[in-house]
Protein backbone atom coordinates (compact mmCIF):
# COMPACT_ATOMS: atom_id res chain seq x y z
CA UNK A 1 0.00 0.00 0.00
CA UNK A 2 0.98 3.14 -1.05
CA UNK A 3 0.55 6.40 1.32
CA UNK A 4 -0.31 10.04 1.12
CA UNK A 5 -0.30 11.88 4.09
CA UNK A 6 -2.24 15.29 4.21
CA UNK A 7 -0.94 17.65 7.26
CA UNK A 8 -4.29 20.09 7.57
CA UNK A 9 -7.96 19.73 7.11
CA UNK A 10 -8.63 23.05 6.67
CA UNK A 11 -9.97 25.00 2.99
CA UNK A 12 -6.51 23.76 1.33
CA UNK A 13 -6.04 20.28 2.60
CA UNK A 14 -9.69 19.41 2.48
CA UNK A 15 -10.03 20.01 -1.27
CA UNK A 16 -6.69 17.92 -1.69
CA UNK A 17 -8.58 14.98 -0.01
CA UNK A 18 -11.42 14.84 -1.83
CA UNK A 19 -9.86 15.21 -4.97
CA UNK A 20 -7.01 12.43 -4.72
CA UNK A 21 -9.54 10.10 -2.76
CA UNK A 22 -11.64 10.69 -6.23
CA UNK A 23 -8.39 10.17 -8.77
CA UNK A 24 -6.41 7.28 -6.65
CA UNK A 25 -7.46 3.66 -6.56
CA UNK A 26 -8.44 3.01 -2.82
CA UNK A 27 -6.74 -0.73 -2.95
CA UNK A 28 -3.44 0.94 -4.08
CA UNK A 29 -3.71 4.30 -1.97
CA UNK A 30 -3.80 5.04 1.74
CA UNK A 31 -4.56 8.45 2.48
CA UNK A 32 -4.42 10.36 6.02
CA UNK A 33 -5.63 13.77 6.66
CA UNK A 34 -4.00 15.22 10.16
CA UNK A 35 -5.63 18.06 12.05
CA UNK A 36 -5.86 19.05 15.56
CA UNK A 37 -9.37 20.65 15.47
CA UNK A 38 -12.80 19.09 14.57
CA UNK A 39 -14.59 21.90 13.46
CA UNK A 40 -14.19 23.88 10.01
CA UNK A 41 -14.91 27.50 10.07
CA UNK A 42 -15.93 29.51 7.19
CA UNK A 43 -13.16 32.40 7.60
CA UNK A 44 -14.02 34.77 5.15
CA UNK A 45 -17.29 34.76 7.32
CA UNK A 46 -15.77 36.59 10.26
CA UNK A 47 -15.43 39.68 8.89
CA UNK A 48 -19.62 40.38 8.99
CA UNK A 49 -19.21 38.91 12.83
CA UNK A 50 -18.44 42.31 14.76
CA UNK A 51 -21.43 44.32 13.03
CA UNK A 52 -23.73 41.82 13.71
CA UNK A 53 -24.35 40.32 9.61
CA UNK A 54 -23.30 36.65 10.87
CA UNK A 55 -23.47 34.67 14.21
CA UNK A 56 -21.04 32.19 14.98
CA UNK A 57 -23.60 29.33 14.01
CA UNK A 58 -23.10 30.64 10.22
CA UNK A 59 -19.69 30.35 10.28
CA UNK A 60 -18.81 26.43 11.60
CA UNK A 61 -19.72 23.27 10.05
CA UNK A 62 -17.36 19.92 11.71
CA UNK A 63 -14.58 18.97 9.62
CA UNK A 64 -15.98 15.57 9.62
CA UNK A 65 -18.75 16.49 7.20
CA UNK A 66 -15.97 17.72 4.44
CA UNK A 67 -13.99 14.91 4.57
CA UNK A 68 -14.96 12.13 1.36
CA UNK A 69 -15.02 8.61 2.41
CA UNK A 70 -12.16 6.34 2.22
CA UNK A 71 -9.78 8.63 3.84
CA UNK A 72 -8.46 7.97 7.39
CA UNK A 73 -8.80 11.00 9.54
CA UNK A 74 -6.33 11.50 12.80
CA UNK A 75 -7.45 14.56 15.49
CA UNK A 76 -4.21 15.21 16.64
CA UNK A 77 -0.96 18.09 16.78
CA UNK A 78 2.21 17.30 14.51
CA UNK A 79 5.48 17.34 16.44
CA UNK A 80 7.71 16.94 13.26
CA UNK A 81 8.38 15.96 9.82
CA UNK A 82 11.59 14.27 9.12
CA UNK A 83 11.62 14.71 5.67
CA UNK A 84 15.11 12.81 4.82
CA UNK A 85 12.93 9.38 6.54
CA UNK A 86 9.80 10.59 5.00
CA UNK A 87 7.77 10.27 8.19
CA UNK A 88 6.10 12.39 9.96
CA UNK A 89 5.70 12.36 14.11
CA UNK A 90 2.47 13.67 15.78
CA UNK A 91 1.90 14.02 19.04
CA UNK A 92 1.54 11.26 21.90
CA UNK A 93 4.73 9.41 19.88
CA UNK A 94 2.34 8.22 16.73
CA UNK A 95 4.48 7.91 13.35
CA UNK A 96 3.40 8.37 9.77
CA UNK A 97 5.21 6.87 7.02
CA UNK A 98 4.57 8.51 3.56
CA UNK A 99 5.27 8.08 -0.16
CA UNK A 100 4.11 11.95 -0.50
CA UNK A 101 3.25 14.54 1.64
CA UNK A 102 1.25 17.17 0.99
CA UNK A 103 1.22 20.92 3.95
CA UNK A 104 -1.60 22.17 4.25
CA UNK A 105 -1.30 23.20 8.12
CA UNK A 106 -2.14 27.48 7.13
CA UNK A 107 -1.28 30.28 9.08
CA UNK A 108 -1.74 31.64 12.24
CA UNK A 109 -2.37 34.92 14.23
CA UNK A 110 0.62 35.64 16.85
CA UNK A 111 -0.55 38.43 18.75
CA UNK A 112 2.42 37.60 21.28
CA UNK A 113 4.75 39.11 18.51
CA UNK A 114 3.68 42.77 19.16
CA UNK A 115 4.72 44.11 22.49
CA UNK A 116 1.14 46.09 24.13
CA UNK A 117 -0.67 43.94 21.98
CA UNK A 118 -2.19 40.53 24.03
CA UNK A 119 -1.90 43.00 27.43
CA UNK A 120 -4.22 44.49 29.63
CA UNK A 121 -6.74 46.02 26.56
CA UNK A 122 -6.96 42.36 24.91
CA UNK A 123 -10.37 41.88 23.93
CA UNK A 124 -11.51 45.24 25.79
CA UNK A 125 -10.62 47.57 23.65
CA UNK A 126 -8.51 45.50 21.28
CA UNK A 127 -9.67 42.89 19.02
CA UNK A 128 -8.68 40.79 16.11
CA UNK A 129 -11.20 39.79 13.47
CA UNK A 130 -8.90 36.27 12.23
CA UNK A 131 -10.46 33.97 14.97
CA UNK A 132 -13.91 33.11 15.77
CA UNK A 133 -13.17 34.37 19.72
CA UNK A 134 -11.85 37.74 18.22
CA UNK A 135 -14.86 38.73 15.88
CA UNK A 136 -17.35 37.74 18.84
CA UNK A 137 -15.74 39.70 21.36
CA UNK A 138 -16.03 42.84 18.71
CA UNK A 139 -19.29 42.18 18.06
CA UNK A 140 -20.02 42.77 21.81
CA UNK A 141 -18.06 45.16 22.41
CA UNK A 142 -19.61 47.32 18.82
CA UNK A 143 -23.39 46.93 20.39
CA UNK A 144 -22.40 49.50 23.64
CA UNK A 145 -19.46 51.35 22.22
CA UNK A 146 -19.98 55.09 22.30
CA UNK A 147 -17.71 56.44 19.83
CA UNK A 148 -14.54 57.81 19.52
CA UNK A 149 -11.16 57.18 17.67
CA UNK A 150 -11.35 53.08 15.54
CA UNK A 151 -8.35 52.16 14.10
CA UNK A 152 -7.75 49.22 12.07
CA UNK A 153 -3.95 48.08 11.79
CA UNK A 154 -1.93 45.84 9.69
CA UNK A 155 1.23 44.65 12.19
CA UNK A 156 3.33 42.74 9.32
CA UNK A 157 3.47 41.25 5.82
CA UNK A 158 2.24 38.58 5.00
CA UNK A 159 -1.30 37.97 6.47
CA UNK A 160 -4.14 36.37 5.77
CA UNK A 161 -6.56 37.82 3.28
CA UNK A 162 -5.19 41.10 2.38
CA UNK A 163 -8.17 42.95 1.48
CA UNK A 164 -9.88 42.28 4.86
CA UNK A 165 -8.73 45.57 6.69
CA UNK A 166 -9.85 47.61 3.68
CA UNK A 167 -13.25 45.32 3.74
CA UNK A 168 -13.91 46.36 7.66
CA UNK A 169 -13.38 49.73 7.70
CA UNK A 170 -16.22 49.84 4.76
CA UNK A 171 -18.33 47.77 6.76
CA UNK A 172 -17.60 49.52 9.90
CA UNK A 173 -18.63 52.95 8.10
CA UNK A 174 -21.80 51.98 6.96
CA UNK A 175 -22.41 50.07 10.67
CA UNK A 176 -21.93 53.67 12.23
CA UNK A 177 -23.65 55.69 9.17
CA UNK A 178 -26.51 53.09 10.06
CA UNK A 179 -26.29 53.36 13.55
CA UNK A 180 -26.58 57.66 13.10
CA UNK A 181 -23.02 57.64 15.17
CA UNK A 182 -20.58 58.12 12.20
CA UNK A 183 -20.12 61.81 13.56
CA UNK A 184 -18.65 60.36 16.95
CA UNK A 185 -16.86 57.93 14.94
CA UNK A 186 -13.52 58.54 13.61
CA UNK A 187 -12.41 55.75 11.47
CA UNK A 188 -8.37 55.26 10.47
CA UNK A 189 -7.06 52.36 9.08
CA UNK A 190 -2.90 52.02 8.93
CA UNK A 191 -0.20 49.55 7.19
CA UNK A 192 3.37 49.44 7.10
CA UNK A 193 3.38 49.32 3.58
CA UNK A 194 3.39 52.63 1.21
CA UNK A 195 -0.55 52.34 0.32
CA UNK A 196 -3.49 50.35 1.04
CA UNK A 197 -2.86 48.17 -1.60
CA UNK A 198 0.53 47.33 -3.33
CA UNK A 199 -0.52 47.00 -6.46
CA UNK A 200 -0.67 50.94 -7.93
CA UNK A 201 -4.21 50.83 -9.99
CA UNK A 202 -6.65 48.81 -7.60
CA UNK A 203 -4.46 51.65 -4.73
CA UNK A 204 -5.89 54.41 -6.77
CA UNK A 205 -9.53 52.93 -7.01
CA UNK A 206 -9.68 51.70 -3.57
CA UNK A 207 -7.62 54.73 -2.17
CA UNK A 208 -10.48 57.29 -4.22
CA UNK A 209 -13.41 55.01 -2.16
CA UNK A 210 -11.73 55.43 1.43
CA UNK A 211 -11.38 59.39 0.41
CA UNK A 212 -15.03 59.62 -0.26
CA UNK A 213 -15.78 57.74 3.11
CA UNK A 214 -13.92 59.75 5.02
CA UNK A 215 -11.23 57.26 6.04
CA UNK A 216 -8.12 58.29 7.34
CA UNK A 217 -4.87 56.35 6.05
CA UNK A 218 -1.74 55.93 7.49
CA UNK A 219 0.85 54.31 5.61
CA UNK A 220 4.10 53.18 5.98
CA UNK A 221 3.75 52.68 9.47
CA UNK A 222 5.63 49.76 11.07
CA UNK A 223 3.72 49.02 14.60
CA UNK A 224 7.00 48.45 17.61
CA UNK A 225 4.46 48.48 20.31
CA UNK A 226 1.45 49.65 22.00
CA UNK A 227 0.90 51.85 25.20
CA UNK A 228 -1.62 50.08 26.73
CA UNK A 229 -1.77 53.15 29.42
CA UNK A 230 -1.79 56.07 26.56
CA UNK A 231 -3.81 53.85 24.12
CA UNK A 232 -1.48 54.87 21.39
CA UNK A 233 0.41 52.52 18.35
CA UNK A 234 3.98 53.61 18.32
CA UNK A 235 5.84 53.15 15.53
CA UNK A 236 9.42 52.05 15.13
CA UNK A 237 10.36 55.22 13.92
CA UNK A 238 9.09 56.98 16.78
CA UNK A 239 5.57 58.50 15.17
CA UNK A 240 2.46 57.84 17.46
CA UNK A 241 -1.31 57.16 16.46
CA UNK A 242 -4.01 57.09 19.54
CA UNK A 243 -6.78 54.96 19.58
CA UNK A 244 -10.23 54.42 21.75
CA UNK A 245 -10.79 51.07 20.13
CA UNK A 246 -8.09 48.96 18.11
CA UNK A 247 -8.91 46.03 15.38
CA UNK A 248 -5.57 44.75 14.64
CA UNK A 249 -4.00 42.10 12.17
CA UNK A 250 -1.54 40.76 14.40
CA UNK A 251 1.42 38.83 12.74
CA UNK A 252 1.16 35.91 10.66
CA UNK A 253 3.02 32.85 10.94
CA UNK A 254 3.03 29.09 9.66
CA UNK A 255 3.03 26.35 12.24
CA UNK A 256 5.32 25.69 14.85
CA UNK A 257 5.84 22.53 12.80
CA UNK A 258 7.46 23.67 10.01
CA UNK A 259 10.11 25.60 12.66
CA UNK A 260 10.53 22.13 14.30
CA UNK A 261 11.05 20.53 10.97
CA UNK A 262 13.70 22.80 9.99
CA UNK A 263 11.62 23.26 6.76
CA UNK A 264 10.20 26.75 6.04
CA UNK A 265 11.72 30.42 6.83
CA UNK A 266 11.80 32.99 9.67
CA UNK A 267 7.80 33.35 9.65
CA UNK A 268 7.51 29.50 9.54
CA UNK A 269 6.34 29.66 5.97
CA UNK A 270 7.21 26.52 4.18
CA UNK A 271 10.24 26.80 1.47
CA UNK A 272 8.17 26.18 -1.63
CA UNK A 273 8.71 26.26 -5.45
CA UNK A 274 6.30 29.15 -6.42
CA UNK A 275 5.35 27.14 -9.92
CA UNK A 276 6.08 23.56 -9.23
CA UNK A 277 4.41 23.53 -5.36
CA UNK A 278 6.91 21.25 -4.54
CA UNK A 279 8.91 21.71 -1.06
CA UNK A 280 12.50 23.33 -2.16
CA UNK A 281 14.28 20.58 -0.77
CA UNK A 282 12.41 17.61 -0.90
CA UNK A 283 10.85 16.36 -4.08
CA UNK A 284 7.76 14.09 -2.31
CA UNK A 285 6.43 16.79 -0.31
CA UNK A 286 4.11 19.45 -1.88
CA UNK A 287 3.10 22.77 -0.31
CA UNK A 288 -0.58 24.14 -0.78
CA UNK A 289 -2.64 27.32 0.20
CA UNK A 290 -1.33 29.62 3.11
CA UNK A 291 1.97 27.77 4.61
CA UNK A 292 3.60 28.09 1.39
CA UNK A 293 6.37 31.22 1.17
CA UNK A 294 5.16 31.62 -2.55
CA UNK A 295 4.65 35.46 -3.41
CA UNK A 296 1.04 35.63 -3.43
CA UNK A 297 -1.78 36.68 -1.27
CA UNK A 298 -2.42 33.98 1.50
CA UNK A 299 -6.52 33.51 0.75
CA UNK A 300 -8.19 30.63 -0.18
CA UNK A 301 -9.05 31.36 -3.78
CA UNK A 302 -5.29 30.86 -4.01
CA UNK A 303 -5.28 27.39 -2.55
CA UNK A 304 -8.43 26.77 -4.73
CA UNK A 305 -6.51 27.65 -8.06
CA UNK A 306 -3.33 26.24 -6.83
CA UNK A 307 -4.69 22.76 -5.91
CA UNK A 308 -5.59 22.26 -9.38
CA UNK A 309 -1.97 22.41 -10.11
CA UNK A 310 -0.68 20.72 -7.33
CA UNK A 311 -2.80 18.06 -8.31
CA UNK A 312 -1.83 17.68 -11.94
CA UNK A 313 1.69 17.76 -10.44
CA UNK A 314 1.34 14.74 -7.68
CA UNK A 315 -0.41 12.90 -10.42
CA UNK A 316 2.78 13.48 -12.59
CA UNK A 317 4.91 12.12 -9.77
CA UNK A 318 3.34 8.86 -8.97
CA UNK A 319 3.54 8.05 -12.52
CA UNK A 320 6.86 9.16 -13.00
CA UNK A 321 6.25 12.14 -15.46
CA UNK A 322 7.77 15.17 -15.25
CA UNK A 323 5.86 17.95 -13.35
CA UNK A 324 4.73 20.06 -16.16
CA UNK A 325 1.87 22.33 -14.53
CA UNK A 326 3.28 25.82 -13.61
CA UNK A 327 1.24 28.00 -10.76
CA UNK A 328 0.96 31.87 -11.95
CA UNK A 329 -0.17 33.02 -8.46
CA UNK A 330 -3.92 33.34 -9.29
CA UNK A 331 -5.88 35.24 -7.08
CA UNK A 332 -9.57 36.44 -6.81
CA UNK A 333 -10.86 38.55 -4.32
CA UNK A 334 -14.22 39.99 -3.63
CA UNK A 335 -13.77 43.11 -1.26
CA UNK A 336 -16.67 44.09 0.72
CA UNK A 337 -16.99 47.92 0.50
CA UNK A 338 -20.44 48.51 2.25
CA UNK A 339 -23.69 49.54 1.40
CA UNK A 340 -24.62 45.81 -0.84
CA UNK A 341 -22.28 46.66 -2.60
CA UNK A 342 -18.52 45.19 -3.74
CA UNK A 343 -15.59 45.59 -5.79
CA UNK A 344 -13.89 42.10 -7.68
CA UNK A 345 -9.97 41.82 -8.26
CA UNK A 346 -8.50 39.19 -10.41
CA UNK A 347 -4.65 38.83 -10.74
CA UNK A 348 -1.43 36.40 -10.73
CA UNK A 349 2.54 37.02 -10.05
CA UNK A 350 2.98 39.13 -12.59
CA UNK A 351 -0.22 40.66 -13.35
CA UNK A 352 -1.62 43.31 -10.95
CA UNK A 353 -5.64 43.81 -10.70
CA UNK A 354 -6.83 45.26 -14.07
CA UNK A 355 -10.23 46.72 -14.91
CA UNK A 356 -12.73 44.42 -16.89
CA UNK A 357 -15.46 41.57 -16.46
CA UNK A 358 -15.41 37.89 -14.54
CA UNK A 359 -15.37 35.57 -15.45
CA UNK A 360 -16.76 36.09 -18.61
CA UNK A 361 -14.48 38.50 -20.86
CA UNK A 362 -17.50 41.13 -22.35
CA UNK A 363 -20.27 39.83 -19.76
CA UNK A 364 -19.22 39.36 -16.87
CA UNK A 365 -21.64 39.24 -13.99
CA UNK A 366 -19.14 41.00 -12.09
CA UNK A 367 -17.17 43.52 -13.25
CA UNK A 368 -13.54 43.55 -12.07
CA UNK A 369 -12.57 47.03 -10.16
CA UNK A 370 -15.69 48.55 -10.13
CA UNK A 371 -17.86 49.10 -7.06
CA UNK A 372 -21.26 47.16 -8.03
CA UNK A 373 -24.52 45.38 -6.17
CA UNK A 374 -23.47 42.27 -8.04
CA UNK A 375 -20.06 41.65 -6.90
CA UNK A 376 -21.61 42.22 -3.43
CA UNK A 377 -24.06 38.96 -4.32
CA UNK A 378 -21.22 37.33 -5.34
CA UNK A 379 -19.75 37.28 -2.13
CA UNK A 380 -22.58 36.73 -0.13
CA UNK A 381 -23.30 33.67 -2.50
CA UNK A 382 -19.66 32.72 -2.20
CA UNK A 383 -20.62 31.08 1.13
CA UNK A 384 -23.02 28.34 -0.49
CA UNK A 385 -20.33 27.89 -3.25
CA UNK A 386 -17.34 26.71 -0.58
CA UNK A 387 -19.52 24.57 2.17
CA UNK A 388 -21.25 22.52 -1.05
CA UNK A 389 -18.62 22.50 -4.15
CA UNK A 390 -15.29 23.86 -3.32
CA UNK A 391 -14.47 22.03 0.09
CA UNK A 392 -15.16 18.82 -1.71
CA UNK A 393 -13.38 19.41 -4.54
CA UNK A 394 -15.94 19.76 -7.45
CA UNK A 395 -14.98 21.81 -10.76
CA UNK A 396 -16.18 25.55 -10.35
CA UNK A 397 -16.57 27.92 -13.70
CA UNK A 398 -13.40 29.83 -13.18
CA UNK A 399 -9.95 28.51 -14.72
CA UNK A 400 -6.54 27.90 -12.43
CA UNK A 401 -4.77 29.77 -14.79
CA UNK A 402 -5.57 34.05 -14.48
CA UNK A 403 -6.57 34.87 -18.51
CA UNK A 404 -6.13 38.47 -19.96
CA UNK A 405 -9.70 38.20 -21.15
CA UNK A 406 -12.07 40.21 -20.31
CA UNK A 407 -9.52 42.34 -18.76
CA UNK A 408 -8.21 46.14 -19.88
CA UNK A 409 -4.44 46.85 -19.93
CA UNK A 410 -4.93 50.68 -18.56
CA UNK A 411 -2.40 53.66 -17.47
CA UNK A 412 -2.97 56.32 -15.93
CA UNK B 1 12.64 51.23 -17.73
CA UNK B 2 15.84 53.70 -18.52
CA UNK B 3 19.61 53.28 -18.79
CA UNK B 4 20.96 55.66 -16.56
CA UNK B 5 24.56 56.57 -15.53
CA UNK B 6 25.60 56.15 -12.09
CA UNK B 7 29.47 56.07 -10.58
CA UNK B 8 30.54 56.08 -14.39
CA UNK B 9 28.58 53.30 -15.51
CA UNK B 10 25.52 52.96 -17.12
CA UNK B 11 22.70 50.74 -15.45
CA UNK B 12 19.21 50.20 -15.95
CA UNK B 13 16.53 51.47 -13.77
CA UNK B 14 13.14 51.26 -12.92
CA UNK B 15 10.96 54.80 -12.98
CA UNK B 16 11.46 54.99 -9.16
CA UNK B 17 15.39 54.03 -9.77
CA UNK B 18 15.94 50.77 -8.69
CA UNK B 19 18.37 48.54 -10.45
CA UNK B 20 16.67 46.28 -12.46
CA UNK B 21 19.54 43.72 -12.72
CA UNK B 22 21.35 43.48 -9.41
CA UNK B 23 24.63 42.33 -11.36
CA UNK B 24 25.09 45.75 -12.94
CA UNK B 25 25.92 46.86 -9.17
CA UNK B 26 29.11 47.35 -7.71
CA UNK B 27 30.22 49.52 -4.09
CA UNK B 28 30.43 52.91 -6.12
CA UNK B 29 26.97 52.83 -7.39
CA UNK B 30 25.82 52.01 -3.76
CA UNK B 31 27.29 54.87 -2.50
CA UNK B 32 26.72 57.51 -5.32
CA UNK B 33 22.82 56.16 -4.88
CA UNK B 34 23.00 56.79 -1.06
CA UNK B 35 24.55 59.75 -1.20
CA UNK B 36 21.20 61.21 -3.54
CA UNK B 37 18.90 59.74 -0.83
CA UNK B 38 21.12 61.57 1.71
CA UNK B 39 22.69 58.54 3.74
CA UNK B 40 26.63 58.11 3.89
CA UNK B 41 27.39 54.86 3.86
CA UNK B 42 29.02 52.81 7.25
CA UNK B 43 29.78 49.51 6.90
CA UNK B 44 26.91 48.81 9.13
CA UNK B 45 25.20 50.17 6.17
CA UNK B 46 27.29 47.47 3.67
CA UNK B 47 26.43 44.53 5.91
CA UNK B 48 22.75 45.20 6.02
CA UNK B 49 23.42 45.95 2.06
CA UNK B 50 25.31 42.60 1.81
CA UNK B 51 22.63 40.33 3.60
CA UNK B 52 19.40 41.95 1.22
CA UNK B 53 21.24 41.18 -1.84
CA UNK B 54 22.79 37.48 -0.47
CA UNK B 55 18.64 36.94 0.58
CA UNK B 56 17.77 38.46 -2.60
CA UNK B 57 19.47 36.05 -5.05
CA UNK B 58 18.47 33.11 -3.04
CA UNK B 59 14.70 34.53 -3.91
CA UNK B 60 13.43 35.29 -0.35
CA UNK B 61 10.75 37.63 0.23
CA UNK B 62 12.16 40.80 2.08
CA UNK B 63 11.01 42.35 5.05
CA UNK B 64 12.05 44.47 7.44
CA UNK B 65 11.43 41.95 10.63
CA UNK B 66 13.61 39.39 8.43
CA UNK B 67 16.63 42.15 8.59
CA UNK B 68 15.61 42.68 12.50
CA UNK B 69 16.78 38.53 13.18
CA UNK B 70 19.78 39.04 11.05
CA UNK B 71 21.81 40.14 13.85
CA UNK B 72 23.24 42.81 11.99
CA UNK B 73 21.04 45.50 13.11
CA UNK B 74 17.76 45.29 15.07
CA UNK B 75 14.55 46.97 13.63
CA UNK B 76 15.11 50.42 15.53
CA UNK B 77 18.55 50.30 14.28
CA UNK B 78 17.64 49.75 10.83
CA UNK B 79 15.47 52.94 11.05
CA UNK B 80 18.13 54.79 12.25
CA UNK B 81 19.98 53.33 9.30
CA UNK B 82 17.68 54.27 6.58
CA UNK B 83 15.76 56.85 7.61
CA UNK B 84 12.11 57.10 6.23
CA UNK B 85 12.42 54.15 3.94
CA UNK B 86 14.38 51.30 5.52
CA UNK B 87 13.45 48.81 3.29
CA UNK B 88 13.25 51.01 0.20
CA UNK B 89 15.95 52.47 0.47
CA UNK B 90 18.21 49.80 1.80
CA UNK B 91 17.18 48.12 -1.35
CA UNK B 92 18.06 50.60 -4.08
CA UNK B 93 21.12 51.02 -2.39
CA UNK B 94 21.59 47.07 -2.76
CA UNK B 95 21.13 47.37 -6.70
CA UNK B 96 17.70 44.78 -6.13
CA UNK B 97 14.07 44.93 -7.28
CA UNK B 98 11.98 47.68 -4.65
CA UNK B 99 10.36 45.06 -2.34
CA UNK B 100 7.04 44.20 -2.95
CA UNK B 101 4.68 42.99 -0.18
CA UNK B 102 2.83 39.78 -1.46
CA UNK B 103 -0.73 40.60 -2.02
Amino acid sequence: MKKIVILGGGTAGTMMANKLRKALDRDTWDITIVDRHRTHYYQPGFLFIPFGIYSEHDVRKPKSSFFPVGVNVMYTGVDKIDAANKVVHLDEGKVLHYDYLIIATGTQTKPDETPGLKDKLWYKDIFDFYTIEGALALQRHFKTWQGGKLVMAITELPYKCPVAPLEFVFLAEEFFTKKGMRDKVDITIITPMPGVFTKPIATKMLAELLVEKNINVVSDFYIEHIDNDKKILVSYDEKEVPFDTLTIVPVNMGDEMVERSGLGDDLNFVYTDKHTLQQRDYKEIFVLGDAANIPTSKAGSVAHFAAEILFENLMSAIEDRPLLARFDGHANCYIETGYGKGALIDFNYETEPLPGTFPLPGIGPFGLLKNTKINHYGKIMFRWIYWHMLLRGKELPVEADMTMAGKKRVTF
Amino acid sequence: MAQVEIANKMVDVTEEGYLTDPSQWNEDIARAIAEEIGISLTDKHMEVVMFLREKQAQGEALTIRKVGKSGIVDIKGLYKLFPGGPLKFSSKIAGIPKPVSCV
